[in-house]
């Protein structure tokens, strides 16, 4: 919303700067966007006259002048502008001046060995309209010295309003003032609206067909009009806010928009044929509108027609067949009710922004229809001269009566301040409300130019705005009783911990889009229809991500084809496997790509090594076991989903019905499929999936048993299939004795010379721990040669000569 | 006895001369062993008188200490030569470069660590942290917070909307964090005091908007909290996030379906060659949509708002997060790029903690 100071001032009588009324509309909650004040711009522009102008030594297109500025002796400015004659007036700019359209101070400079002590300035680089090539001429009489912009009328200030979707009525500047001069900024200019007498009935009839469509529809015809341009006031109404005058009836309709936040529709009524029915559009009926669109309608679509057919798109904008022009003798001036929802959707689909539209559909002044065609009879009159008919009314031209039983207290209670009784009063009553009774509850009446307040906060908000949110005082927010405890839900713990525990690992966290293509989506098991947006902004951001894997691959890719090939990157975030909540889960994630091993980044003079799959294992025990999963409870079964190797993948699971992740290498398919050069190294755990561990009653840890006896190492090694599984061999000899027995490690596979093609070598030490006495020799062979028994028979293996 | 003194002091010229163990122990043997020259002189003491045996006696065995000592003193001397000798040729090169330690090179991503960062002060406040699905209903998303169907309102979303069902109900993305409002407030009784972080969505893209962002909401219910409380906790949020002394604030009136009154909340700053500092300047910066919660909110959520009352608030965490640590262009956030992530990206041990500080 725009307006100039001086047509606030047609509705506000005030003396009040402009910086004050500016940060008081923005502290109403009008908030003041930006403020275009060329008086204030170009006050340092000043008038001058060329006394000699003399051709440049060094320069054929520029001139040396002698400018008299009205302050002491004549100053020399270089000027290559064609028209920079002796005897001309011009507008100056001294040594620094800012020069708003170049971005510049200008300073004195030297031009081609010539000293310039100044600036002659062209239109364009006061950002005013530039219409003749050189610098601005002024009339003889123009006094030199004085400020050009005071001189020249400029002080006309424009404020842009940023205005909340709730507040119709300050869509007029008459709303606007009514909020200022309650908040003290002035005097509110109400004058009364005389109702204009009718000399002859209308002769047009109005039907609606749709009473919801058009509450209210008001017409009126004045003969004998003389169309033509509008005054130069009403056309520097127009201008100020970038509006282009068209001839005064048109120009009367827009002028009320604004000035009353009522839009108003003039039709030619020579072209009007028969009588005006307000109903919905035929399926397939066209329109060439104003902005010399031509418009295809539907039965959604309201219009204004006759028996031509669709005259006017109701309350968007008119059309051109029936517009006004310059011989345009008797005019139906229209004023109506619309409804709200079905203009906004209107209007959106078609993509017509108009003034009409941005305020029907946020709701307009229902008592004002009446008043807003007698405002615009009179500038008709006024202005063009003529006859006017009676009015032609059709349906309620009133809004509903609100009164809010309104308890004082409310005022504190919500607000925190206290706000005395008459302030209330005041405040309420300048606003249009009216206030009965003095409490503890008082009625008040809404006025109906107010229809976005309802109820008791409303009425709350009213009275803080203008009373001053500043004036809300700061008050502490105790913390209450509540004991300190930790606030964050398992999942938010593990979602935390995941993030630190891989970044920890020299990974790199990234956050990628929760919507990816639709072929990616599908590659991960996901693209269902109930995942897919029906509006996407793209087509590669269309389905809710299976997985963060896509998405990953993208980044990397991204990254090694900006040169970074060596990298780790990992994302904690959500993944959607339906679209109920309980379908949305927490992963963790994480690729690896080129020299990116767990070891380190890129090339080392100490080794490099490419990631592989015992890399990305690697990074998903590390979430796992920094979210707090059971470690010893996970099985890792070989093989996962389609997307990764099929012999070098595996999956996380604790038991065959809770599967945690996956990790491995990408399939090269899946890497083909995802734009990305493999290998990529994977892993992708699901945190909702852990188990929650068992809440302890005490921080306190279990009694430390520290045993009093040597533990004994003995290593044994098994020569195995290739097929065994170093898992099995470990778990077998584990089994053998769980109280003695208190580590199992695996220090070396060897497959190669000295062992047969099929087979492999699996060594393990194994840790025995008395806990009672010493164990004799004999006692430790025993252990020994069970564990022999025990992994001969689970494996088939044999204990290597 | 000049016998003696001639032998001790060849015994000696060996010590000296000995150049390594070996040679020493030479002498050693040569002297002292079972058939050394000291060793033959002390076996005739035995055939002396005891008087002989009183003079030449002490002096054999001065010689035997004398040679003794000697032999002491030259195998530490050629000991710690050698040792010296051993490492001297034992060197490497110091220079060698190492690897980073994997925890520097790993990085946090911005807006993680912020959102550690609003947990850790709103924590000590006695927030809770509230969550919600990103799929959501419009019933949550709009009719609950009080958007009326078709309301101008809505359409300031850009919603994000998933095709109809076959029942014609179409989720959608939510457009804001409110909907975890709603979910707390029907599942909770008051006093309720929750910020619910998370990823928004709003189909919107150019330099200042991704289709994607993220937001924090706070909501607190009971029976006093008012608009005064409200400032307090915001000014106190800002302080302590923005990690100032002072901050100047500026609630002016603004709209929200969802909140009466509704405010809006700019911070001072001064904007100086990408640099912004807050708590100087002449510029006002919009951070954060507050207001107390409606009355027909309230009501949606099952909660009476003639007994309970409360406010909330929301901001985008992208924003906050950019204007903190000077980020320029909010689409990088979500480009994944490693050069941006390990600039603006934070080390893994550089938990925000109240005691420690946010950020460091």
């Amino acid at each position: 919303m725009k307006f100039s100071l001086s047509w606030l001032k047609d509705h506000l009588d005030t003396d009040e700067p402009l910086e004050e009324l500016a940060d008081k509309l923005t502290m109403i909650g009008l908030e003041v966007e930006h403020i275009e004040d060329k008086a204030k711009l170009l006050k340092p522009f000043t008038i001058a006259q060329i006394i000699s102008a003399e051709q440049h030594p060094n320069a054929d297109r520029l001139r040396v002048c002698k400018v008299d500025t009205g302050k002491g002796e004549p100053l020399q400015v270089v000027c290559g502008a064609p028209n920079a004659r002796a005897g001309l007036k011009t507008v100056f700019a001294a040594p620094g001046t800012y020069i708003p359209a170049k971005d510049f101070t200008i300073s004195v400079g030297n031009i081609r060995g010539v000293e310039s002590q100044g600036m002659m300035c062209s239109a364009g680089e006061l950002a005013l309209p530039d219409d003749i090539d050189g610098i601005i001429e002024l009339p003889a009489d123009a006094p030199v010295g004085e400020s050009y912009a005071e001189w020249a009328k400029l002080g006309d200030p424009v404020l842009e309003i940023n205005l909340t979707p709730n507040r119709q009525d300050c869509t007029g500047v008459h709303g606007i003032a009514r909020d200022l001069a309650a908040a003290d900024m002035g005097k509110f200019k109400d004058p009364a609206i005389r109702q204009i007498k009718g000399e002859f009935p209308c002769p047009v009839k109005v039907t609606v067909a749709d009473a919801t469509l058009c509450p209210g529809f008001g017409l009126r015809l004045v003969r004998g009009v003389k169309n033509g341009p509008s005054p130069e006031w009403l056309q520097k109404r127009l201008t100020s806010i970038g509006l282009r005058p068209i001839n005064a009836l048109v120009d009367i309709t827009n002028f009320l928009t604004f000035d009353r936040a009522r839009p108003l529709h003039v039709f030619d009524a020579a072209k009007v044929k028969g009588d005006i029915v307000v109903r919905r559009a035929r399926d397939g009926e066209t329109l060439l509108a104003l902005d010399g669109k031509t418009y295809t309608l539907d039965d959604k679509v309201c219009v204004i027609a006759d028996d031509n057919g669709v005259e006017s798109l109701a309350g968007i904008m008119g059309g051109e067949a029936s517009g006004c022009s310059a011989e345009t003798t008797d005019v139906l001036i229209e004023s109506a009710l619309w409804n709200e929802i079905n203009i906004a959707q209107t209007g959106r689909r078609l993509g017509i922004n108009s003034d009409a539209r941005y305020r029907f559909e946020r709701g307009v002044d229902a008592a004002f229809m009446l008043p807003g065609l007698e405002l615009a009879t009179k500038l008709v009159l006024e202005l063009c001269g003529g006859t006017p008919s009676e009015i032609v009314v059709v349906g309620n031209p009133h809004a509903d009566d609100r009164v809010i039983d309104f308890p004082l207290a409310e005022v504190k209670r919500l607000a925190a301040i206290d706000v005395p009784l008459v302030q209330m009063r005041m405040i309420l009553t300048r606003l249009g409300f009216m206030m009965a009774g003095t409490g503890p509850v008082v009625k008040i009446a809404v006025p109906s130019w107010r229809s976005d307040v309802h109820g008791k906060a409303d009425i709350v908000e009213e009275i803080m705005r203008i009373y001053g949110v500043e004036k809300v005082p700061m008050t502490p927010f105790d913390r209450g009783a509540a004991p300190r405890k930790p606030i964050l839900t398992p999942i938010q713990l593990r979602t935390r911990r995941a993030k630190r525990a891989l970044a920890v690992r020299g990974m790199v966290e990234a956050v990628t889009w929760s919507f990816i293509s639709k072929p990616h989506a599908e590659l991960f098991g996901g693209g269902a229809p109930e995942l897919a947006l029906a509006n996407p902004i793209a087509a590669d951001l269309s389905d809710m991500r299976p997985s963060l894997l896509p998405g990953l691959v993208r980044a990397a890719q991204a990254n090694a084809d900006r040169g970074v090939a060596d990298l780790a990157l990992f994302e904690v975030g959500q993944i959607f496997k339906g679209d109920r909540p309980q379908d949305q889960f927490m992963a963790a994630a994480g690729i690896r790509h080129g020299l990116a091993s767990a070891k380190g980044m890129g090339r080392h003079w100490s080794g490099a090594a490419n990631a592989d799959a015992l890399d990305a294992k690697a990074d998903a025990f590390a979430v796992l076991a920094a979210a707090g999963a059971p470690m010893q409870a996970l099985q890792i079964v070989a093989g996962g989903p389609g997307w990764l190797h099929p012999g070098r993948s595996g999956t996380i699971q604790i038991g065959p019905q809770n599967i945690l992740g996956y990790f491995g290498e990408l399939h090269p398919r899946a890497t083909e499929a995802l734009g990305a050069d493999g290998p990529l190294l994977a892993f992708e755990v699901i945190l909702d999936r852990i188990p929650d561990a068992k809440v302890r009653a005490t921080r306190a840890r279990p009694v430390l048993e520290l045993s009093a006896f040597q533990p004994v190492s003995r290593d044994f090694a098994f020569i195995v299939d290739r097929s065994v599984r170093s898992g099995d061999l470990v778990r077998a000899a584990q089994g053998v004795d769980k109280k003695l027995i208190s580590n199992v490690t695996l220090f070396d596979v060897y497959e190669g010379k000295g062992v047969d093609d099929s087979k492999k070598s699996l060594a393990i030490a194994v840790t025995i721990q008395p806990r009672e006495k010493t164990l004799t020799d004999q006692e430790i062979d025993a252990i020994g040669a069970k564990i022999v028994a025990e992994v001969t028979k689970k494996t088939g293996g044999a204990l290597r000569a | 006895m000049s016998d003696l003194t001639t032998l001790q002091q060849t015994i000696l010229a060996d010590i000296a001369a000995a150049s390594d163990e070996a040679a020493i122990e030479a002498v050693r043997v040569g002297a002292l062993g079972k058939k050394g020259s000291i060793s033959a002189l002390l076996s005739t003491l035995g055939k002396m008188s005891p008087e002989q045996r009183k003079t030449e006696g002490a002096a054999i065995n001065l010689a035997k200490d004398a040679v003794t000592q000697a032999l002491t003193a030259r195998r530490d001397i050629l000991k710690n030569a050698a040792l010296d000798a051993r490492l001297a040729s034992e060197t490497i090169d110091v220079t060698l470069p190492l690897r980073d330690p994997a925890a520097e090179q790993g990085r946090i991503h911005p807006l993680s660590q912020v959102m550690d960062e609003l947990t850790t002060i709103f924590a000590d406040m006695g927030f809770a942290i509230a969550e919600g699905p990103d799929i959501e209903t419009d019933d949550y998303n709009f009719t609950r917070l009080n958007f009326p169907e078709g309301h101008p309102a809505r359409e300031m979303h850009d919603t994000f909307y998933f095709n109809p069902d076959s029942e014609g109900v179409r989720k959608l993305l939510r457009t804001h964090t409110s909907p975890v409002q709603v979910r707390t407030m029907l599942t909770q009784a008051p006093p309720i005091r929750v910020i619910c972080p998370g990823r928004t969505y709003r189909s919107d893209s150019d330099q200042t908007h991704t289709p994607m962002f993220h937001q924090v909401e706070g909501l607190v219910i009971d029976k006093t909290a008012h608009l005064g409380h409200l400032k307090w906790i915001l000014h106190e949020f800002c302080k302590a996030f923005f990690e100032v002394d002072n901050i100047n604030m500026r609630f002016r009136p603004s709209f929200f379906p969802f909140t009466e009154p509704s405010l809006e909340v700019d911070i001072q700053c001064r904007r100086d060659k990408g640099e912004i500092r807050f708590g100087e300047g002449e510029d006002w910066l919009e951070i954060l949509g507050c207001g107390m919660v409606h009355p027909n909110v309230l009501r949606a959520c099952d909660i009476d708002p003639d007994v309970y009352q409360g406010f909330a608030w929301g901001m985008g965490i992208d924003r906050i997060a950019m204007l903190k640590y000077g980020i320029g262009d909010l689409r990088q956030l979500f480009e994944g790029d490693v050069r941006f992530l390990s600039h603006y990206g934070f080390k893994p041990l550089d938990v925000p903690s109240l005691a420690g500080g946010l950020s460091s």
